[in-house]
């Protein structure tokens, strides 16, 4: 079970600023699906080995050698704020 | 329609210049948009431009790939240089990528003629493409149904003629429900075959993309342009890619072909069961022979993927922040306010309710309970797999479980939506090759799907199989009245 205090946990983890109302109906929504979840429990796991990756590619490397990006001002100008080539962010320190 | 085959000998013959196969499709979608909004973004003049440059190398008298001057719709989802790429988003409304996915990128040099970029679930998280914060795109079948989800855009384009072919991504059944519920054919292949590269990522452990097709050889075509390894994406796989339609047979003779017990249980339409199986006496007809095969732990598929995919998209969105790319919020107090009302604003509720389980999946204390122990069940499928391959060539199933549903029906309940994923999730967790080729109609005249799964890099006999059934058949020469 998940509560609405756990979901207000939850969403400040995953940096979202929810409404009251998006908590009310999440957390009805997700206790219906964690409810799903349960079917998980009448399979034995024990001295089963996890799956991270369906197709497993082992000891993959390449040269660690830089390039020069030709793009620069491409992506510079995606940014929602910049200053000249810097990245522009509203202030980090706050009072407390 | 014509196909990919039959346009190239057109414009070897002269009949019709690669502009003018442009231009056809152009007026088809000008005027096909209004109702079915299949595509976010029509790249008009890219694609002449595009279009001219094939003739003028048939006119110089160069040869020319297949693809060349045959016009493809790609999903939002993959970046491609210069053009908007939204993944449906209101968050990625203004990125404009600095670079081209390596799958566009294949398909640029090959001369195929980008129309545009096709609508998707946003993030491709959903069964219905109602998701998507631009636009609902209309089932051609029926305009008051969904196309399916989440390539939806990408499987109406090609269903209703606006393009010949297009790309999506499939992570539980994105290209092959739609497929289903549009009456074409699309495939997932193995994970690992096509470069993800350029792929917006939604779960990197389970993401493939694939082609769409009115035909199977025209999506053995795409498959055969977009494959193979690329050092930009670590799981490409080191594989020779073949050319898909060399497997091409017109009987079955000596194939083993299993039926997956499981998919044929209680929620199964009854329209879905009859016409799938009458698929089957067909594919036995061919000369296969056929088995049942039991997967009991098949049915744990949307469990555990519903763990899985959320809790890897959680970690992938984590970069949408509002600070180097996308949407960010006015008047900000500070950098935490920033994040927080930046996400809130510019995501719609499924991708939040997804970054939601998933957080919380992966949260301290929670992480053996639920993501570790859906990757034990994941092997657990993998194995049920592993053992069906032991005794057939393929396997098969229905695609969905139904036809394509109202628009507006599944959305109140998200748990409703995720269940019409059963039969096709358990394909993405295992990483197989599997692909949807029509097999008829229900009493409403909406397409039915057969899947067809394959082995690990088995993609040659899915071909096929499908393409051995759909020569026996008329389904795929049906087109919807718009």
């Amino acid at each position: 079970m998940i509560d609405r205090e756990q979901v207000q946990k939850v969403a400040h983890l995953a940096r979202l600023k929810l409404t009251p109302d998006e908590e009310e109906q999440f957390t009805t929504q997700l206790n219906d699906i964690l409810d799903y979840f349960e079917q998980l429990s009448e399979l034995d796991v024990t001295d089963v080995q996890p799956t991270t990756r369906a197709i497993d590619v082992s000891n993959v490397v390449r040269p660690d050698h830089h390039q020069p990006y030709g793009q620069r001002e491409a992506l510079l100008e995606n940014a929602p704020d910049r200053d000249g080539e810097f990245f522009k962010v509203p202030k980090i320190v706050t009072g407390d | 329609m014509a196909s990919i085959r039959e346009l190239h000998q057109q414009l070897l013959r002269k009949e019709r210049s690669a502009v003018e196969i442009a231009q056809a499709s152009l007026e088809q979608i000008q005027a096909l948009e209004p109702t079915l909004h299949s595509f976010l973004h029509v790249t008009r003049d890219r694609a002449l431009e595009q279009a001219s440059r094939v003739d003028a190398k048939l006119a110089a008298k160069e040869a020319i790939p297949l693809l060349a001057g045959i016009p493809i719709g790609i999903k939002d989802n993959l970046c491609t240089q210069g053009v908007p790429t939204t993944c449906a988003s209101h968050i990625l409304q203004s990125f404009v990528p600095p670079y081209e996915s390596t799958v566009t990128q294949k398909l640029q040099d090959v001369g195929a003629v980008m129309m545009g970029k096709t609508n998707l679930d946003e993030f491709a998280m959903g069964g219905s493409t109602e998701t998507s914060a631009f636009a609902k795109t209309a089932n051609p079948w029926d305009v008051s149904r969904v196309p399916g989800g989440s390539s939806g855009g990408s499987a109406a384009a090609v269903a209703s003629g606006e393009c010949v072919v297009s790309l999506g991504s499939d992570t539980g059944g994105s290209i092959r429900q739609p497929a289903s519920f549009c009456g074409i054919v699309g495939m997932k292949p193995t994970y690992g075959l096509v470069s993800r590269y350029g792929l917006v990522a939604f779960a990197s452990s389970l993401d493939q993309i694939g082609p769409f097709g009115r035909s199977v050889e025209d999506a053995a075509i795409l498959l055969g342009a977009i494959a193979g390894y690329d050092p930009k994406d670590s799981t490409s796989l080191k594989v020779e890619i073949p050319d898909y339609t060399q497997f091409f047979t017109p009987d079955l003779k000596g194939k083993k072909v299993g039926i997956i017990t499981e998919t044929f249980g209680e929620g199964l339409d009854a329209d879905v069961e009859k016409a799938v199986r009458a698929a089957i006496d067909q594919i036995k007809a061919l000369g296969a022979e056929i088995q049942e095969i039991s997967c009991p732990r098949f049915r744990y598929g949307i469990a555990a993927y519903y763990i899985i995919a959320p809790s890897e998209a959680s970690a992938n969105l984590a970069r949408y922040d509002g600070v180097r790319y996308g949407t960010r919020v006015e008047n900000a107090e500070d950098l935490m306010d920033m994040y927080t009302r930046t996400r809130a604003e510019g995501f719609g509720a499924e991708v939040k309710r997804r970054i939601m389980i998933g957080t919380y999946a992966l949260s301290a204390g929670y992480y053996d309970a639920y993501y570790l122990k859906a990757q034990k069940v994941r092997t657990l499928i993998k194995q049920d797999f592993e053992k069906a391959f032991e005794s057939v060539d393929v396997l098969v199933s229905p695609t969905a479980p139904t036809t394509a549903f109202q628009s507006g029906d599944k959305s109140a309940d998200p748990l409703s939506m995720y269940l019409i994923d059963l039969m096709t999730i358990p394909v993405n967790l295992a990483g197989l090759p599997g692909m949807s080729v029509p097999c008829g109609f229900d009493s409403q005249g909406l397409p039915i799907g057969l899947q067809i799964i394959g082995n690990v890099l088995r993609e040659d006999q899915v071909f096929q199989v499908a393409h051995a059934y759909e020569q026996a058949t008329e389904w795929h020469k049906q087109a919807p009245q718009l």
